[in-house]
């Protein structure tokens, strides 16, 4: 009895340090990374960083001027956004409302292996296929464009975006559909007028938590999109995002720099993009619960 | 005259037969109701006559099924949404779609392009007028259907399936989900649809049968027993096994 009671009591206090050290991770990480990136907002003004359209991190004078790479995320974001979610939608409705069993399996599987191929991987099949391909029918200078970033990252968000919805699908419940056809809707007409509204909740913090992946991945876009910090003007020319910077450039710093610092600087605004969308997408999630 | 008619239905689900030899005549604008214990096949009966057992994979329907002396569906493929735009059909549980009230009582109009739009307010103010809710919800058109109280979701469903002006409406147990005054509310506007429109009702309640309807069919393991005048059915019952149901022998 003794030693049960002090057996439960351990494993109590082992799951208690498990969740506190999983917080205490986070809150360690956005200290140091405010403490190093804070120190740098002390030489350069925030509002500065943030609107400059210069940059230029170890010329004479320097310039750190993010408007660049924030156009460059927004960009690629937006066009992987344009691209990944009408797409997934479809394919959560065809795996969860058309397709018969077997291929529904074998689908879902496969999906979720697509989720588990590393970005490097993925980034390196792009860069060999898709670049060229774009730069060829397109008829531009270089495939290394935002245009090609936003196909790689949407094709990575897919997983995500598609697994999450269809589950939202799936959860709504049978008597709407049954309702729907017996007051005469055909099967497609039940799914676009009833069944999308009663998932939507599901379906929109699906499609955050996809942006979410690619706002903060690094690797496939770095390869990629052809890391050109300029303004861009379309879609088709090269760009770098606020990510491929800090993945870039960290190695090449010397400690305690400016340009070692601005980096960090740019973590903090990338964390609170993030943080930003992770928490509607949880409000949004939330709303459907109750 | 005979509105709905069946000769030697038989269903399967799979191998399990459970519609065995069904022969009926339902009247028009009348109230029918089918009665029985439990798994009976009461609600396979009523879905035969919409074609929602069609959603069931391994359905087999034998025998002929007429509306207005036509076969429901005639040779070759079925018009569904021909057929389920005459046959309306309310639940047990209310299922009002998660949408307005007022995008509820059109789905119907949109799925069959019956209306031009300038004529949905009318038809939402006379579909919400029969079923007794315009006052209720008159300002709360564009609100979501889902923060309906229990009856006034019934009654809505209701409503949607009368907008598209069915002459048929089928109600499996619709009176279930609600407690005894929603109850008495709903089976005095079933009284009222009557007039416009031919009803079946299943229902698990007897005492409801013997309100609200004319003509009543008692089932039992898939077949259909007794069918008579609901009067006769509770007073005088031809059948043995009749009278042992409603005489409560049966669970
Ligand atoms: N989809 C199905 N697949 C296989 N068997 C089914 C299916 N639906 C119903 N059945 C069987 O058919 C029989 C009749 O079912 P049905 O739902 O018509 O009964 P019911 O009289 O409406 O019962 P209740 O009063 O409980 O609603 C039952 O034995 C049931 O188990
Ligand atoms: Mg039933």
């Amino acid at each position: 009895m003794r030693i049960r009671l002090f057996k439960e009591f351990i494993i109590e206090k082992l799951i208690f340090l498990s969740g506190i050290a999983s917080i205490l991770f986070v809150i360690l990480i956005f200290v140091f990374l405010l403490k190093e990136g804070l120190s740098f907002f002390k030489e350069i003004n925030l509002f500065k960083f943030i609107s400059g359209k210069h940059w230029y991190p170890i010329s004479e004078p320097e310039q750190f001027g993010i408007l660049p790479m924030i156009l460059g995320s927004l960009l690629v974001t937006l066009g992987a956004i344009i691209f990944a979610v009408p797409l997934s939608i479809g394919a959560a409705f065809y795996i969860s409302e058309v397709a018969p069993g077997k291929i529904k399996d074998i689908l879902k599987a496969g999906i979720e292996m697509l989720a588990a191929i590393p970005s490097v991987v993925l980034g390196f099949i792009g860069m060999i296929t898709l670049v060229p391909l774009v730069k060829n029918v397109l008829h531009l200078p270089t495939g290394l464009t935002a245009f090609s970033g936003s196909i790689m990252l949407g094709l990575m968000s897919m997983p995500t975006i598609i697994s999450i919805s269809e589950d939202a699908i799936n959860a709504v419940p049978k008597s709407y559909k049954e309702g729907a056809l017996a007051l005469g809707a055909t099967r497609w007409q039940a799914m676009y007028r009833v069944t999308i509204y009663a998932a939507l909740p599901g379906i929109i913090a699906a499609s955050m938590l996809g942006i979410g992946r690619v706002i903060g991945e690094t690797m496939a876009v770095m390869m990629i999109t052809g890391n050109a910090a300029v303004i861009p003007h379309t879609f088709f020319q090269p760009v770098r995002t606020l990510t491929a910077t800090i993945a870039a450039e960290m190695g090449e710093t010397v400690y305690g720099s400016m340009h070692y610092y601005s980096l960090f600087a740019i973590g903090i605004i990338l964390f609170i993009i993030t943080f930003i969308i992770n928490i509607t997408a949880d409000m949004v999630l939330h709303r459907k619960h109750k | 005259m005979s509105k709905i008619t069946t000769k030697n239905l038989n269903l399967w689900y799979g191998s399990f037969h459970a519609l065995k030899d069904v022969n009926l005549s339902f009247y028009e604008k009348k109230i029918t109701a089918i009665i029985g214990p439990s798994g009976c096949g009461k609600s396979t009966l009523l879905r035969v006559f919409n074609r929602m057992n069609d959603l069931v994979e391994g359905v087999k329907v034998e025998g002929d099924v007429l509306i207005d002396n036509e076969p429901i569906c005639g040779t070759g493929v079925c018009d569904l949404v021909k057929l389920r735009k005459k046959v309306g059909m309310v639940f047990q549980r209310p299922n009002p779609f998660p949408l307005s009230v007022y995008e509820n009582i059109v789905f119907g109009l949109r799925v069959h392009d019956l209306a031009v739009k300038k004529d949905y307010d009318k038809i939402v103010y006379e579909s919400l007028n029969s079923v007794l809710l315009w006052d209720d919800l008159k300002d709360r058109l564009r609100k979501s259907a889902l923060s309906l109280s229990l009856e006034q979701k019934q009654r809505l469903c209701i409503a949607r399936t009368i907008a598209v002006k069915p002459d048929i409406v089928l109600m499996d147990e619709p009176c279930s989900a609600l407690d005894p005054q929603a109850t008495a509310r709903i089976e005095e506007l079933m009284r009222e649809l009557k007039n416009s429109y031919t009803i079946v009702i299943v229902t698990h309640n007897m005492q409801q049968a013997a309100r609200v309807s004319e003509d009543t069919g008692f089932m039992l393991l898939g077949e259909l027993i007794e069918f008579a005048r609901t009067e006769d059915i509770f007073t005088r019952p031809q059948d043995k096994r009749t009278e042992d149901y409603i005489t409560g022998r049966y669970g």
